[in-house]
């Protein structure tokens, strides 16, 4: 007698299975807004000819590169959390705002050292300062060219949300732990899992390869 | 106007400027020639301090530019600089190019300065390509484009590094063209240019540029005919006979 599926179960739980979809696409949207004005601040401070500021911006996108995301989940929950009552799902949400963060300062750094020199030169000239020049030369330049990168973020971000579980959000990865524990149906619940996580993030890079078309910059 | 006093710079170990003098009077055009680095676009680029100095100074209007304590945007305000590789704003459409500074520098009021924007362009043989993005022009529109840009500044000074050397020759008349009405209209200017006619024609006066040094400031007839220097003359035999 081998191992009978028994796939009813899907529906019957559909209602927490999709609240906890829900839960993954928010914190994911969440800590991705979040992490991208510390991207583009982490981006600029990289580039600063101000060395404290270029070195504390290093210092971050090195330390978060050189840390595991699930430690770091860890670390905000048990050690941050705890001191500034923040919660399960606001820790998770700072704890992958502040990864994801580090990762897009690096592709809104490569953004803005990619466009040519002459374009802050010209900005310059006309009197702008340096302020200026980045706010209404570069970085829209820049910022075009990082958008697909950022997308692409967006569906590492989702899949590395599942970790979030370990903190104790009940999110689509604790939905399904939890609905294993409690029916014993790993088979037929993990399936479902991994095809839903593969049906949002394949919908996203499809979205991400539009947006690719859209906003091939044009030289 | 323009004031340069024993500027020196090097960029590391190469000596690119040597105790270089050269006063512009207001409302003269000087064109700067000289083979390729010679220090001819680093010069101009001292004048509006995009380069910094190693020594020595630039005066622009009676204000210091290479002064710690002197606000350069300010300076730059009055100094429309126009390159050789036209750098548009690629993400801007040509009438957006011309206003951006007005209105964030000047704090032009926004129609206002669109306005103008239309109005210098139409002066350019523009009027028609106020909406164009620069990737939509030709390189001789473009560089109409960036001197209307550079001119809504309403600048005192205006600055060409070799305006015309990126263009396709059949382009290069209309830019010419533009630059020579700005140069009637009274405006001081300095041009690096390889285009010697036209520099015969517009120059009030010729700095020949060699080795990081001036090596000779003449009038243009004065030049081209009768250089006084061997390398003057050598360099125009050169360029004079393979153009
Ligand atoms: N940013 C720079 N760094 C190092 N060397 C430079 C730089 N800019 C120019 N140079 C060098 O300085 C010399 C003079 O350059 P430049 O002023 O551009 O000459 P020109 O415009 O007369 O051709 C050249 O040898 C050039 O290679
Ligand atoms: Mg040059």
């Amino acid at each position: 007698m081998g191992y009978q599926p028994n796939w009813a179960i899907i529906p019957q739980n559909m209602n927490i299975i999709v609240q906890g979809l829900l839960i993954t696409l928010q914190i994911s949207a969440l800590s991705l807004l979040i992490s991208i004005p510390i991207g583009v601040l982490a981006g600029l401070g990289r580039i600063s000819r101000n060395r404290f500021i270029s070195g504390l911006a290093a210092l971050y996108v090195e330390f978060i590169r050189g840390v595991p995301l699930l430690v770091l989940l860890i670390w905000i929950f048990f050690v941050m959390g705890r001191f500034l009552r923040l919660g399960s799902y606001w820790s998770a949400v700072i704890g992958l705002a502040v990864f994801s963060g580090a990762f897009i300062a690096e592709v809104v750094r490569a953004g803005i050292q990619s466009i040519p020199k002459g374009q802050m030169e010209a900005a310059r000239s006309s009197g702008m300062t340096y302020n200026q020049a980045m706010r209404l030369v570069i970085l829209p330049q820049a910022m075009r060219k990082v958008l697909p990168p950022l997308a692409s973020q967006f569906i590492i971000l989702l899949k590395d949300s599942s970790l979030v579980s370990t903190v104790s959000v009940v999110d689509l990865t604790l939905v399904g732990k939890n609905l294993v524990a409690t029916t014993f149906r790993s088979l037929e619940i993990w399936t479902f899992i991994a095809l839903l996580y593969f049906a949002v993030t394949f919908i996203l890079s499809q979205a991400v390869r539009f947006l690719e078309r859209k906003y091939h910059v044009v030289e | 106007m323009i004031s340069i006093e024993n500027v020196h710079k090097s960029f590391g170990d190469l000596l690119v400027l040597q105790d270089v003098t050269v006063k512009v009077p207001k409302s003269k055009v000087y064109g700067i020639i000289g083979p390729s680095g010679a220090g001819k676009s680093t010069l101009i680029r001292v004048i509006n301090g995009l380069e910094p100095v190693d020594s020595g100074n630039v005066w622009v209007n009676g204000l210091s530019v290479h002064d710690p304590k002197t606000d350069v945007n300010k300076i730059r305000q009055n100094i429309g600089f126009v390159f050789q590789s036209f750098n548009l704003y690629p993400h801007l459409t040509a009438e957006d190019n011309v206003s951006i500074a007005p209105i964030h520098v000047k704090k032009m009021n926004k129609k206002e300065a669109k306005e103008k924007a239309k109005g210098l362009l139409a002066d350019f043989g523009l009027g028609d390509k106020a909406q164009s993005y620069p990737n939509q022009l030709s390189g001789g529109q473009q560089q109409r484009v960036a001197i209307a840009r550079a001119l809504a500044m309403e600048p005192a000074v205006m600055l060409f590094d070799e305006p015309t050397s990126a263009l396709d020759p059949e382009m290069i008349q209309e830019v010419l063209d533009a630059i020579r009405r700005l140069a009637y209209s009274g405006m001081t200017m300095v041009i690096v240019t390889h285009e010697m006619g036209f520099a015969r024609e517009i120059c009030d006066a010729v700095v020949f540029m060699d080795g990081a040094k001036i090596v000779e400031v003449a009038p243009p007839e004065e030049f081209f005919t009768n250089p006084t220097t061997a390398r003057a003359k050598d360099f125009l035999s050169k360029v004079l006979h393979t153009s």
